[in-house]
């Protein structure tokens, strides 16, 4: 869902880096209080994983592709603030060295991938919160289902900013129609990935899933913050 | 003073690891090349035609106002090495390896620590 440059204009282009910027500022504070010595390097991990699992494409039309965005992966595995990062970081890697995403068009896929997915992501898990931590399944649905929505909304993002600054001389509603179909396909690849993920994850090691913390959390010893 | 928990830890840490690179390393030779859902979206009324000077668009799309990547020559661009496709996984490994670095040393700069009078204390 990577944007070139010159599909919105720059003053557009302008505002969503500022957006990007003001939203990225938020997670790095936010993200402080969900790491420590043992969730900071899985969060490196969780963002590693990301890079790899974005360069899979799969088909879901004839001639059209898709890729997982990553965002309520990231945000169930640790947390909003820190999932957040993890797509922004993988989003400016990709710009920066493999020239996939614009670069003035930076701050829009940030918006759309790293904010505004992880946020629609992250809130699905929580308000689904006892879903999830009832069962391998509940977990598996709730991953799903977050990981669609992600998807979704977050194509949402690109038809808020070609409406914005994009070329008026296409149709909204069709330019609305095709991003929302086809990544309503794209987001059942990225729930089942999401679902898949997860729950290895939480198999192994579920006090590294931050969305189940809580539940079955060990002994820390915290300081008044 | 390796304790089972954090070896276990350390463990499960390589195998997450491990799973990146080969889905970086391997599975990418067998990506879908296709366009995306937002390339599909900007690309609707056009085609795209095979030229000597590479792919142009004929036709009337939103992606005919696309520029080329400022970066579009850089060493791993589009996930080559230098605009060798048959070394995506090596541009895929070095990409989980970047990012590992990027985004594992933001987080341990970022982390909480004990209270500074804890600091000398082992743990």
């Amino acid at each position: 869902m990577h944007m070139s440059d010159g599909l919105i204009n720059a003053p557009t282009s302008l505002i969503f880096g500022g957006v990007a910027v003001i939203g990225m500022a938020v997670a790095m504070v936010g993200a402080r209080r969900d790491l420590d010595d043992r969730t900071a390097p899985m969060a490196g991990l969780v963002a590693a994983f990301v890079f790899a699992t974005q360069m899979l494409n799969f088909p879901i039309l004839p001639g059209v592709s898709g890729h997982l965005l990553g965002g309520a992966l990231a945000a169930i595995l640790a947390g909003p603030y820190v999932g957040a990062l993890c797509v922004g970081i993988v989003l400016v890697v990709q710009a920066l060295v493999f020239a996939d995403g614009g670069l003035t068009a930076l701050g829009a896929n940030i918006t759309n991938m790293a904010i505004i997915g992880t946020a629609a992501g992250y809130l699905v898990a929580v308000a689904l919160r006892s879903v999830a931590t009832r069962s391998k399944t509940g977990l598996a649905a709730v991953a799903f289902l977050a990981a669609f929505l992600n998807t979704v909304i977050a194509s949402l993002g690109f038809v808020l900013e070609f409406a914005i600054g994009g070329d008026a001389a296409f149709s909204l509603g069709g330019v609305t129609a095709t991003m929302v179909g086809l990544h309503a396909l794209i987001g059942i690849g990225e729930g089942i990935i999401t679902a898949l993920t997860v729950t290895a994850v939480a198999a192994a090691r579920p006090d590294l899933v931050h969305l189940l913390r809580g539940t079955e959390k060990p002994l820390e010893i915290r300081s008044a913050a | 003073m390796s304790t089972p928990t954090t070896k276990k830890t350390g463990l499960f840490f390589v195998a997450f690891a491990l799973v990146a690179l080969v889905f970086a390393g391997v599975f990418s030779y067998f990506a879908d090349s296709d366009p995306d859902g937002l390339d599909s979206a900007t690309l609707k009324g056009c085609e795209v035609v095979e030229t000597d000077a590479g792919e142009e668009l004929t036709g009337d799309c939103i992606a005919k106002n696309a520029k080329d990547h400022d970066l579009a020559d850089g060493p791993l661009a589009d996930y080559a090495v230098g605009g060798d496709d048959r070394f995506t996984g090596v541009a895929g490994v070095l990409g989980v390896v970047g990012t590992l670095v990027v985004a594992g040393g933001l987080f341990w700069v970022l982390r909480r620590r004990p209270a500074k009078q804890a600091d000398s204390r082992d743990e």
